[in-house]
């Protein structure tokens, strides 16, 4: 580890904390439906959209309702999707005429955009039309985060207001979501991209002479618009197979800062918005703590896992100084490698700049186990915030009830019914991951899938269930997944872990939102100070790692011990 | 019923009992109402399956053998928790059947007549009868008493030999089934049906017989359930994993993994904890008539206290002379002693004390000679002494002065005088007049003497996040006084039944809890609109109907610490919840190295405990697991300590003993059972 590196690490959280108070502050005002300087410019087109739908946003919807309409949008963006992928060869906008997605290809493709997971088992540039990437993902890049930023607020929502029955009105907290927030920084900072090297152009892909005299081609298109999405929705689906380490994706040094500080900047401004919206801003900023201690102890300990390199490296003449760059560019180094690789799955991008696989099997436990801990440091844009919330239930009650009362958080009464639909989301993760991964470790055509054998292989499986159930997209290297076997269970994953985990959590939303906002006395349990904020980091690691320790035990750990006693797969 | 004694946590009798029990709880039925012992039930059927299978085929069973043997253990601790909290309501129980022997009543054959009566059994009384219940008698059931007055035995009840005055009318008219009548005669119309009279109901609470799970309880359960099925996923899904890695478990030591993830320890002492939580305070002679009740007394933000008996002694107290110019000090005690020689009220007699203490006029020993001594009337509102000539008088101030003008028909009156009334009032005491003849001597000051220690007490609920109301007759002045004398945070001054209610529902709008304690019917609505209400055993039959606790020595006082013990309930769970929980790393720790390093020796790393072998690993994982429920019973049972400070300094106390505690106490356990086991061999 070098000083140089982490005083990258330290500027851009720097940069992230600086930009998020005041996003926070904006989209806390656009939630709560008050002016902002962008409502002139923005609220015609806001009216033209309600009134093209027939919405009134003003009619407000229980928690059924909402979650049900949520539902129904997102049903009809998988169609859509699905739609374009299978019809694209006689879609426009095709230069390069590849042809119809393949049926599974594209069912896996189209849940994992529309869950917000990205995975990606095609290779984009030499599968998808320009017309699917643009009309197809990136349009569910800006509404499957929308929808995440939507269900988060509608739980926020839950907890301001008092004795309610109505969270909100679903489109237009999507409408708002996608109109207010994403497309202004999405617009900004795409062009920002496009300055630093990023192409964004219609054209096909460019053959050129190399100085050897071979030809190449160079693939192109739409890639800056796609790309700032990817990363501002935590979405982490790439224009290019190689995704951010690809250097028309993330062509510099300063570009690798620019789509970290892309992919944590709403996410962790939701955080602030969150204080300020149930009416205490001391909440945002303990929930901000754990995820800064967390995600800063994650960077930190990938970091130092791929400094210290392996015995092997060392043993083949490298010099140890350099720690392991296999599987890294060199344009971004170890540290911003290592935080890159935290910061995607503390979130649930799914953007890589390096390939976590040829990471040591600690450093590439880190981003692992990070999925497996829920995606909540500070997580995908809205999921995240949600998630962290029903762990902070959890905490709550259980720690809350050693003050001697029944717990309650901001106000809220925890009982049964939270308790139950929290602990029914809590299981979707280790049903679906450790569901998944068992069969596919014995059958033969989960079996077919990782491209190493021994623990190694079994974190290739592991780690592709984590990503598709936990909505990241981020794969670990080898694995085949482009076949029917992993094609659909991890488009199943996908959708467990989206929509069997909201349902809950807006179940808890209606119960909480019709609650009365119990008064904070001293004989409350305190949310906001360090106390809270080392509990809550304890049972989220207890928890997460009670869930998946063993199956750890096999895959990196095993891998790392033997590792050290020379053996390698 | 020797309820002020707290027994020990249990004796041999008790727990010779509980262990028989333990084993008759093993049905299945009645475990299933505890789904994680259930499912330790369930698997360690399971394994003593593969036992016996081992056994008839010769294949080595110490091992297997052992982990059988462990995890019924385990189920038996479980029960013998719940067994022993039962057991120690039913010595109890069994006192108060004594009292409820079938009763004769004398059934009364026209409710206004009390000569014509028939005798039968009390079992055949209803709703609405009238029986009469002489000296001698046993009350046949509960009810109100609509005629007479006699002085009853409630010991039967409340442990409190001193008879008590039941009369019809007013606030002391219920009375309770079991209870004797000794003098006097009273005719009492039945409210309760045989069978669930209020003894009846007690007998039902101390056994346990009733109890269903609270609401806190039911959500807690969920949880556990929760955490039973991530571990059953867990370690199901161990199998595939273990499998690709050539580590294949087998299916004992994958239930041994399974059974010490699982939250057994909170899972076994749970009911334990909310039985002991009710048996608390029915040994401090309160009665719950549910156990959402006592949750809820943990969860008070307001407290209604009267004022009279709980913040301040019951009667006034003189506490100064202000004599007026011109009359020495000495004449006005004196006067003051003489006008109260014969007056037996509490307020009489501080009279006499107060002189005799401050101003060292010694009472005379005989009544002076001709003496004649005027009473109190409620129509002169004054009483006092003529002593030959000499009339003196205390009084209220007006009645004073007009005792004062009828001397002499028209005299300035001192402006001291009034002076010293205003001040008094202001000050919330009560002025009483003093003259003799024409002259007036000077004022009394009697005052509401606030308890010495109530305003500690009320700092101390202030700490822990609760306000207290003052309720009282006074005036808004008065009140004030008294209130900011006492440390209450607010007061109710003038209240009437309606101001109560008005005050509770207002305090819940506003998202609080709130207790109050009463006892006359015209608290009844306030007492069923409150959170907690605790109604006093001395009070009348919709008073204790109204309420939800009934307090057998009607002592307001105890509303305090009522509330301590809802919260000690509530600390007690959750601080073995977060302990059973922080168990589980160490138990990790000790199984999951013990599992692969047969095949991944490298693992052995893990094994940070160096426990023996890999079979001593997993059996002391699994014994710990067990022993800890045996160790932890006298905490569920006597609860966790409990202090009355705010809820931030609670929690970093309690996370520390039990979090931090549950983190590092079974890496020392199962270390100690591992070097025990493998000393014996057994493994």
């Amino acid at each position: 580890m070098t000083f140089v590196g982490w005083l990258q690490i330290v500027l851009v959280f720097g940069l992230v904390l600086a930009a998020a108070a005041p996003l926070g502050a904006y989209m806390a005002k656009v939630y709560a439906g008050e002016r902002t300087v962008l409502t002139p410019v923005l609220a015609p087109a806001e009216r033209l959209l309600y009134r093209a739908a027939g919405v009134d946003p003003a009619r407000e919807q229980g928690w059924l309702g909402y979650t049900l309409g949520m539902l129904v949008f997102n049903a009809a963006g998988f169609a859509l999707l699905f739609s374009i992928l299978r019809l694209q060869d006689i879609l426009p906008l095709n230069p390069q005429g590849f042809g119809a997605v393949a049926p599974d290809l594209a069912f896996n493709t189209a849940v994992s955009f529309v869950t917000n997971t990205n995975w990606q088992n095609y290779s984009g540039e030499s599968t998808l039309s320009h017309f699917s990437q643009m009309a197809g993902l990136t349009v569910q890049n800006f509404l499957s985060a929308a929808t995440g930023l939507a269900l988060a607020i509608a739980f926020v929502r839950a907890f301001s207001r008092s004795g309610a029955t109505t969270v909100g009105h679903v489109f237009a907290d999507i409408t708002r979501s996608t109109l207010y927030i994403l497309l202004p920084l999405a617009l900004v900072t795409a062009l920002v991209q496009v300055s630093l090297g990023t192409p964004q152009t219609l054209d096909g892909s460019v053959v050129l002479t190399t100085l050897e005299g071979g030809q190449q081609t160079l693939a192109m298109g739409p890639v800056a618009s796609q790309i700032a999405i990817k990363q501002l929705g935590t979405n982490g689906g790439g224009f290019f197979n190689a995704n951010a380490a690809h250097p028309f994706e993330n062509p510099n040094a300063l570009s690798n800062m620019l789509t970290i500080w892309q992919m944590l900047v709403v996410s962790t401004a939701l955080v602030f918005a969150f204080g300020r919206l149930v009416g205490d801003r001391r909440q945002g900023r303990a929930i901000l703590a754990v995820t800064g201690l967390l995600l800063v102890t994650a960077v930190g300990l990938c970091y130092l896992a791929e400094s210290a390199g392996t015995p092997m490296l060392a043993a083949a003449g490298l010099d140890p100084a350099g720690g392991n760059m296999e599987g890294k560019e060199v344009r971004f180094g170890i540290a911003m490698s290592a935080l890159f690789a935290a910061v995607t799955t503390g979130l649930s991008d799914g953007a890589v700049n390096a390939m976590h696989a040829s990471f040591t099997p600690l450093g590439g436990m880190v981003p692992m186990v990070l999925i497996q801990l829920g995606e909540i440091l500070p997580g995908g844009v809205g999921s995240g915030l949600y998630g962290m919330l029903v762990v902070a239930i959890l905490a709550v009650f259980v720690a809350g009830l050693m003050v001697g009362r029944t717990p309650e958080y901001l106000g809220k009464k925890i009982e049964a019914k939270e308790v139950k639909m929290a602990m029914l989301a809590i299981l979707v993760l280790p049903t679906a991951i450790l569901g998944f991964s068992a069969v596919s470790a014995v059958i033969p055509a989960g079996l077919a899938g990782p491209g190493n054998g021994g623990p190694h292989g079994l974190s290739e499986i592991l780690y592709a269930y984590s990503s598709a159930a936990g909505n990241n997209g981020s794969a670990f290297g080898s694995l085949s997944g482009n076949t029917p076997w992993y094609n659909t269970t991890l488009a199943l994953a996908m959708l467990l872990g989206r929509f069997a985990f909201i349902v809950p959590v807006m179940a808890i939303a209606g119960s909480l939102v019709a609650k009365p906002k119990l008064a904070a006395s001293s004989g409350t349990f305190p949310t906001h100070g360090p106390l809270f904020v080392g509990l809550l980091v304890g049972i989220i690691l207890i928890l997460g790692g009670l869930q998946f320790f063993p199956a750890l035990a096999l895959g990196p750990i095993a891998e790392h011990v033997q590792m050290q006693a020379g053996a390698l797969y | 019923m020797s309820t002020k004694t707290v027994a020990s946590v249990a004796s041999s009798d008790l727990i010779g009992r509980a262990a028989i029990d333990a084993f008759k709880k093993l049905s299945p039925k009645t475990l299933a109402k505890n789904p994680v012992i259930f499912v330790t039930e369930v698997v360690a059927a399971l394994v003593t399956l593969l036992f016996v299978r081992d056994l008839m085929t010769g294949n080595p069973v110490l091992f297997i053998g052992q982990i059988t043997a462990w995890l019924w253990f385990t189920v038996l601790f479980a029960n013998f928790a719940e067994a022993i909290a039962e057991g120690r309501g039913r010595a109890q129980a069994d006192s108060l059947r004594t009292a409820r022997t079938d009763t004769l009543a004398k059934r009364l054959l026209r409710a206004d007549d009390r000569t014509l009566w028939s005798k039968g059994s009390a079992l055949d009384l209803a709703v609405g009868d009238h029986v009469l219940v002489e000296a001698g008698d046993l009350i046949p059931g509960d009810g109100e008493i609509v005629e007479g007055i006699a002085s009853v035995n409630e010991a039967a009840v409340t442990g409190e030999s001193a008879p008590v005055i039941r009369e019809a009318g007013g606030d002391r008219s219920g009375v309770t089934g079991g209870t004797t009548v000794l003098s006097d005669w009273i005719v009492v119309r039945i409210t309760a049906a045989p069978g669930s009279s209020f003894l009846d109901r007690m007998i039902a609470l101390v056994e346990g017989a009733e109890r269903q799970k609270t609401p806190n309880e039911i959500a807690l359960t969920i949880l556990l359930v929760g955490l039973t099925l991530i571990f059953m996923i867990a370690v199901v899904t161990l199998s595939g994993l273990a499998a690709y890695s050539g580590a294949a478990v087998s299916v004992p030591i994958l239930v041994a993994l399974l059974v010490t993830l699982i939250p057994t320890t909170i899972g076994g002492l749970l009911s334990a904890i909310g039985i002991a939580g009710m048996d608390r305070l029915i040994r401090f002679n309160v009665m719950a008539m549910s156990g959402r009740a006592v949750e809820a007394a943990g969860d008070v933000d307001t407290l209604l206290l009267d004022k009279t008996g709980t913040i301040t002694f019951g009667n006034r107290m003189a506490a100064e002379i202000i004599a007026m110019p011109g009359v020495a000090e000495a004449v006005a005690a004196e006067a003051a002693l003489l006008a109260s020689l014969s007056d037996d009220t509490a307020e009489g007699k501080s009279i006499v004390k107060l002189v005799a203490e401050r101003y060292g006029v010694a009472t005379p020993g005989t009544r002076p000679d001709g003496a004649a001594f005027i009473d109190f009337s409620a129509a002169t509102r004054l009483s006092g002494v003529d002593i030959g000539a000499r009339r003196i008088r205390k009084g209220a101030v007006d009645a004073v002065r007009r005792f004062v003008a009828k001397g002499r028909a028209s005299v300035a009156e001192q402006p001291a005088f009034a002076q010293a009334v205003e001040r008094i009032a202001r000050s919330g005491g009560t002025p009483l007049g003093l003259a003799e003849d024409g002259r007036l001597l000077g004022v009394i000051h009697l005052k509401d003497v606030v308890k010495p220690d109530i305003k500690a007490r009320f700092a101390e609920l202030r700490r822990m996040g609760i306000r207290t109301v003052m309720v009282t007759g006074d005036n808004p002045v008065t009140a004030a006084a008294i209130a900011s004398e006492a440390g209450v945070d607010d007061f109710i001054a003038e209240a009437t039944p309606q101001d109560k209610l008005a005050y509770i529902r207002a305090e819940q709008a506003k998202g609080r809890l709130v207790a109050m304690c009463g006892d006359g019917t015209n608290d009844a609505p306030a007492l069923a609109q409150a959170d907690v209400g605790v109604a006093m055993q001395s009070g009348t039959q919709a008073a204790r109907e109204a309420g939800n606790m009934v307090d057998l020595d009607s002592d307001p006082t105890k509303l305090i610490e009522i509330v301590g013990i809802g919260k000690q309930l509530l600390m007690t769970r959750g601080s073995l919840t977060t302990f059973s929980i922080a168990n589980d790393v160490a138990k990790y720790f000790a199984i999951i190295p013990a599992l692969f390093v047969t095949a991944i020796p490298e693992l052995g790393v893990l094994n940070v405990m160096s426990l023996a072998t890999p079979e001593s690993a997993i059996l002391s994982a699994v014994i710990f697991n067990a022993l800890i429920i045996i160790g932890l019973i006298p905490l569920a049972l006597r609860g966790v300590p409990y202090r009355a400070v705010d809820a931030a300094s609670v929690l970093s106390r309690n996370l520390a003993v039990y979090g931090l505690g549950g983190l590092i106490v079974p890496f020392v356990g199962i270390k100690i059972i591992d070097m025990t086991i493998a000393a014996l061999g057994l493994a």
